[in-house]
């Protein structure tokens, strides 16, 4: 009894305990390993997190992403490995001991008690004054703009009034690390993208760390600093959202972040690219010839290679650009096969001569619609070789 | 355009099905115990006075209204019997429903965490006693509770006790029949209410620092409420009315009401009497048996 009563106090003065540790990570994931049966749900997994970071896990269901979430609330054991906040390994303490507080996805409110009761819920537990537990409950109900609703029960309240008020619950204990299970799930649209601003903002003004996860990247991009790509029980990459879109580190984050075209082709390093070719490698694809690429960071290990460009980084023109500019050098002739038009951006898909189909996404940047193309026309497409990504296959 | 458009006639018959089986096999027998409660005991055939003759006419029914009392009502309060056979019932049903909870609550709740594939099996231990006759299973307990059944032999060889314990014809053994034969009834409601508790709400309760008992007691406990209130009421009436466990297990120097009544009415023949005796105990339970039924409502308008 003693240590639960230890625990929510030093919670309460999660900064302080943050700062006196610099250098060493708020969290850190060092090689955790769980298995279910036989199936490894989260495999040999490693990541550190710095306070007051916003990190998103990003990955398909079953990638192991709610796992590895679980096992920092408590509710689940790693088999292997260590899980380390400020400096001590907290793998094997049970959830009710743990400075962390869990966002759920169903938000999990008790159907029997008040929005106020639902907020003190965790305050009463760290036994704290009563005064002070009103306080609180007050200060949370502001901060997520419920007033007015603190006597109503869950089932009287809308779905975004109970995400808040799963929220003001979570935050209550001021935990030192925030996890949100697909906290926005069950939102609509609309709703979701303004509840994304709010709790960047809530975020950064608390100066909180939090740890989300979501299938959604549109929402890993938007609200995260970093986002950690999970794809069977491993981290694929983790980056910023620009460098995880821009600069994929395998083809499979290539695919599964955004759209993509993926061309197959070969590296031969032994011809010597053009002298205006500079820092930058001819790759011989066979369905779209030779596309000239820009040096990856990285000297590539294998000859099979993939080619990697966003749609919207295709330009189409009906006659073939001038040559002068190393920017139009890769051209690729083709008939649009269909157009989709979504309002800020028009998509079209060219088959090319080869048979190779490529996606192009040209924003609409003007009202009156001068330059649209229609299936059947034939077109150039072209882009730039720093437009690029070479991937490994 | 009338509402009873909406509905197509077979529908609405289905409706009334259950009204009109209400009123036949309940409303319409209940008059009559009324009636005969309020009539006077006679040796003839029915024994009671006055008979409703509907064919003599309107002034025979006039008469015949006229003569009945509320006299078997005024027997009831004034002989101890009647007064302490209720006690008697009302203190045994919530002693046993006490019980019952008490037993029933620890197994429903372990129940509805086993796996999935194991609470079947659970569900069907609980069912299969229905499977044997329930007088047959309380002819057992007799054997096994008698002077020399199985009970006290075992005690004897294992050197418990010295000489044969009187069980048999005992409160205890009564509590034992009727906690052995309404298990089920306290255990399925609670079985149905806590199995379709939301996990989250326990990995929520312990995420906000609740310890395993405290989850239990602020977030399990309350929660299973409408499954206490069902289990605690489905036990709790039939025991108060009830004759066969008591009239087999018990002593008989205490009686409950159901036994009351059935002297009344076998062996004193006295119809009226037992007619009241079973009139009052239905008062008795409409005020439970009302609470039952907002709990159900509360229930199904959640779900």
């Amino acid at each position: 009894m003693s240590e639960d009563t230890r625990h929510p106090a030093r919670t309460a003065n999660s900064k302080a305990a943050t700062r006196a540790a610099p250098g060493v990570p708020l969290l850190r994931i060092d090689a955790v390993v769980k298995t279910f049966g036989r199936f490894r749900a989260v495999d040999a997994l490693s990541l550190d997190i710095a306070a007051g970071e916003f990190f998103a896990l990003l990955g398909p269901s079953g990638c192991g992403k709610t796992t590895l979430l679980r096992m920092l609330a408590g509710f689940e054991t790693p088999d292997e490995g260590r899980i380390l906040l400020n400096g001590e390994d907290i793998a094997q303490i049970p959830p009710h001991r743990r400075p962390v507080n869990m966002m759920f996805q169903s938000y999990a409110l008790f159907p029997h008690l008040s929005v106020s009761d639902n907020i003190a819920f965790g305050l009463k537990r760290a036994k704290l004054p009563a005064s002070e537990i009103k306080a609180r409950v007050k200060e949370m109900v502001a901060l997520v703009k419920l007033e007015g609703l603190e006597k109503r029960r869950p089932d009287q309240l809308s779905g975004g009034q109970r995400q808040r008020v799963a929220l003001a619950r979570s935050l209550a204990r001021r935990p030192q690390l925030l996890l949100l299970d697909e906290p926005l799930a069950a939102l609509d649209k609309k709703l979701r993208e303004s509840t994304q601003l709010e709790l960047m903002e809530l975020q950064r003004r608390l100066g909180l760390t939090f740890i989300i996860v979501t299938h959604d990247q549109q929402e890993a991009m938007t609200m995260a600093g970093r986002i950690g790509v999970m794809d069977a029980g491993r981290l694929e990459q983790v980056a910023s959202p620009r460098e995880l879109y821009e600069a994929p580190r395998s083809r499979w984050v290539a695919e599964f972040v955004g759209d993509i075209n993926l061309i197959e082709g070969k590296f031969d390093s032994d011809t010597e690219p053009h002298p205006a070719m500079a820092r930058r490698l001819a790759i011989a694809t066979g369905q779209a010839g030779t596309i000239h690429v820009a040096e990856p960071r990285q000297p590539l290990a294998k000859a099979d290679v993939c080619v990697a460009i966003r749609p919207e980084k295709i330009k189409l023109s009906r006659r073939a650009p001038a040559f002068d500019d190393m920017r139009t050098i890769n051209r690729l002739e083709g008939v649009i096969a269909d157009v989709g038009y979504l309002g800020g951006a028009t998509s079209y898909r060219i088959r090319l001569d080869s048979g190779l189909v490529l996606r192009s996404s040209i924003a609409n940047t003007a009202r009156l619609d001068t330059d649209a193309y229609s299936p059947g026309q034939r077109v150039v497409a072209w882009f730039a070789p720093e437009d690029c990504v070479v991937l490994e296959q | 355009m009338s509402a009873e458009s909406n509905f197509t006639r077979p529908a609405r018959l289905a409706a009334i099905a259950p009204y009109v089986w209400m009123v036949l096999f309940f409303l319409v027998p209940f008059l009559f115990v009324l009636k005969i409660s309020l009539s006077q005991t006679a040796i003839a055939r029915p024994p009671y006075t006055p008979v409703l003759a509907l064919h003599e006419g309107w002034g025979a029914i006039k008469t015949a209204f006229a003569a009945l009392s509320l006299d078997n009502f005024r027997l009831l309060v004034s002989d101890d019997l009647y007064v302490l056979s209720y006690l008697r019932s009302l203190v045994v049903a919530a002693g046993s429903t006490t019980i019952l909870l008490l037993i029933g609550y620890p197994i429903a709740y372990g129940m509805a965490r086993l796996p999935q594939r194991w609470q079947g099996v659970a569900m069907m231990l609980v069912i299969i006693p229905f499977w044997t006759s329930f007088l047959i299973r309380i002819y057992a307990w007799i054997n096994i509770l008698q002077h020399d059944g199985l009970l006290n032999r075992v005690l004897l060889a294992l050197h418990v006790v010295s000489t044969p314990v009187v069980w048999l014809s005992t409160d205890s053994a009564m509590y034992l029949g009727i906690v052995y034969s309404y298990l089920p009834f306290m255990i399925l409601p609670l079985y149905a209410t806590l199995s379709k508790m939301d996990q989250a709400l326990l990995e929520a309760a312990s995420d906000l620092g609740a310890s395993p008992r405290e989850a239990f007691w602020r977030v399990t406990l309350p929660l299973s409420l409408p499954g206490i209130g069902a289990g605690a009421l489905l036990c709790f009436i039939p025991i108060v009315g009830e004759f066969v466990i008591p009239d087999l297990l018990a002593g008989s120097n205490a009686l409950m009401i159901g036994q009351t009544l059935w002297l009344e009415f076998f062996n004193n023949k006295d119809w009226p009497a037992a007619s009241a005796v079973a009139v009052v105990l239905l008062l008795l339970l409409l005020a439970p048996l009302l609470l039952y039924d907002r709990l159900q409502r509360r229930q199904l308008e959640r779900t």
